[in-house]
């Protein structure tokens, strides 16, 4: 069975079609909720973000060219409300949250548990990487973008992309080592 | 030694291509000099191991979180409803205007549009052909074997395309039976079709129907004069 291309939604939505916005909608939120909530931690401000991101793809539907996929362009979006919301959030807030994260990960008899499985420590790892680290693997691993699509969503050069994806996994592989998991790299 | 000094360079660069290998989306001769050096370096593969753990877990990390509630659309068409209406004349690109306008379309109209496609280029390709005899002719040569093309002479059928058919099933078609469309679209989506430059005897020209009929590109064929 042929789908409607993404494409082909938006200039619908260009044209005010309500119904192709529920689609695109339905095809795309879940992933681009996800994006987010990684940016903003916080899960009503993700949802009340989503609201404003497909806001925008309505708003926007007519200038949209095709140039990119259209999920890049949605994601590029996203980010831009995310990294917005994160900028008005006081520096009170944001340090309790840091707090909670480092308390999250504390040696509990659970995460002690939880480090015998590689698997799970890795994810613990990857949840404590820096912003930056953690959007771009999330943006290579998770939503599949290519070297030249993750450039235009983070707005950096291509080389800068590869170098930051480097260092992300040196990173992850660090914080693996203070758990006791030597990967042998770098 | 100096070997391998010569190699490092461009082995970062590979590692550096390994997450997007794992994930797909390289291009196919990136990702053939990444198989390539895989293929030839235990380290680097045992790395690209190691990227496969992390393409895993990111996965496994991000399924976990969830979704928005359905408050979240509630809000957004909450919002789209407080916008001012729209009007539909919006500069959309040119390759989404096209992809609209074919998703648009029926596929019988796309079957007719076809049809009619095939006929003018027919027509532009007989007219090119007419040119160029006029101009051979006036050249002064011309060939013992040049076709007759009197529009009334030979042996025609009616047809009627099927609709799903696609211009390519028509032309592929018209060459595999010899075919030439004389006339058309007329009245009903009918054809001139010429099977034959001569006249045939009927029971010949009857077979010939017998035959094109089964083809899945006609939909509707008859004798005519």
């Amino acid at each position: 069975m042929q789908t409607t291309s993404d494409e082909v939604l938006i200039s619908r939505i260009a044209g005010g079609d309500r119904l192709a916005m529920q689609v695109l909608y339905a095809r795309h939120h879940v992933r681009v909720y996800r994006f987010v909530l990684r940016l903003v931690r916080n899960e009503a401000t993700a949802e009340d973000l989503i609201s404003d991101v497909f806001l925008d793809v309505w708003r926007q539907a007519g200038k949209f060219e095709g140039r990119s996929a259209a999920s890049t362009w949605m994601l590029s979006i996203a980010r831009f409300k995310a990294l917005s919301a994160l900028r008005r959030r006081p520096e009170k807030e944001l340090d309790d949250e840091t707090a909670e994260q480092i308390e999250d990960h504390a040696d509990d008899p659970e995460t002690a548990l939880a480090k015998k499985d590689k698997g799970s420590a890795l994810r613990q790892c990857l949840a404590k990487l820096s912003a930056d680290h953690r959007e771009i693997i999330d943006l290579v691993y998770y939503h599949e973008k290519s070297v030249e699509e993750v450039a235009e969503i983070v707005g950096i050069p291509e080389a800068t992309v590869k170098t930051r994806m480097f260092y992300a996994r040196k990173k992850l592989s660090e914080l693996l080592k203070e758990q006791g998991i030597d990967r042998g790299w770098p | 030694m100096n070997a391998s000094k010569q190699e490092a360079p461009e082995r970062q660069e590979i590692e550096e291509l390994l997450p997007w290998h794992a994930a797909g989306t390289l291009s196919r001769r990136d990702a053939q000099r990444v198989e390539d050096a895989l293929a030839r370096d235990p380290e680097l593969a045992r790395r690209y191991a190691l990227v496969r753990d992390e393409f895993a877990e990111t996965i496994h990390l991000n399924e976990t979180l969830g979704a928005p509630s359905a408050r979240a659309l509630d809000k957004l068409f909450t919002k789209i409803d407080a916008e001012p209406a729209r009007r539909h004349s919006v500069s959309l690109g040119l390759g989404s205007r096209i992809s609209e306008f074919f998703a648009g379309l029926s596929p019988r109209t796309l079957a007719w549009s076809a049809s009619a496609a095939v006929f003018a280029i027919l027509l532009q390709a007989g007219l090119i052909a007419g040119v160029m005899l006029k101009e051979t002719k006036t050249a002064g040569y011309e060939t013992a074997s040049a076709p007759t093309t009197d529009p009334g002479v030979g042996a025609f059928t009616l047809i009627r395309f099927a609709p799903q058919a696609s211009s390519d099933d028509i032309t592929k078609f018209l060459e595999a039976n010899k075919l030439s469309i004389a006339a058309g679209p007329m009245a009903g989506g009918l054809y001139k079709v010429r099977v034959a430059v001569t006249g045939i005897p009927k029971g010949e020209l009857a077979r010939i129907v017998k035959k094109l009929q089964e083809d899945k590109v006609v939909g509707f064929i008859a004798t005519t004069e």
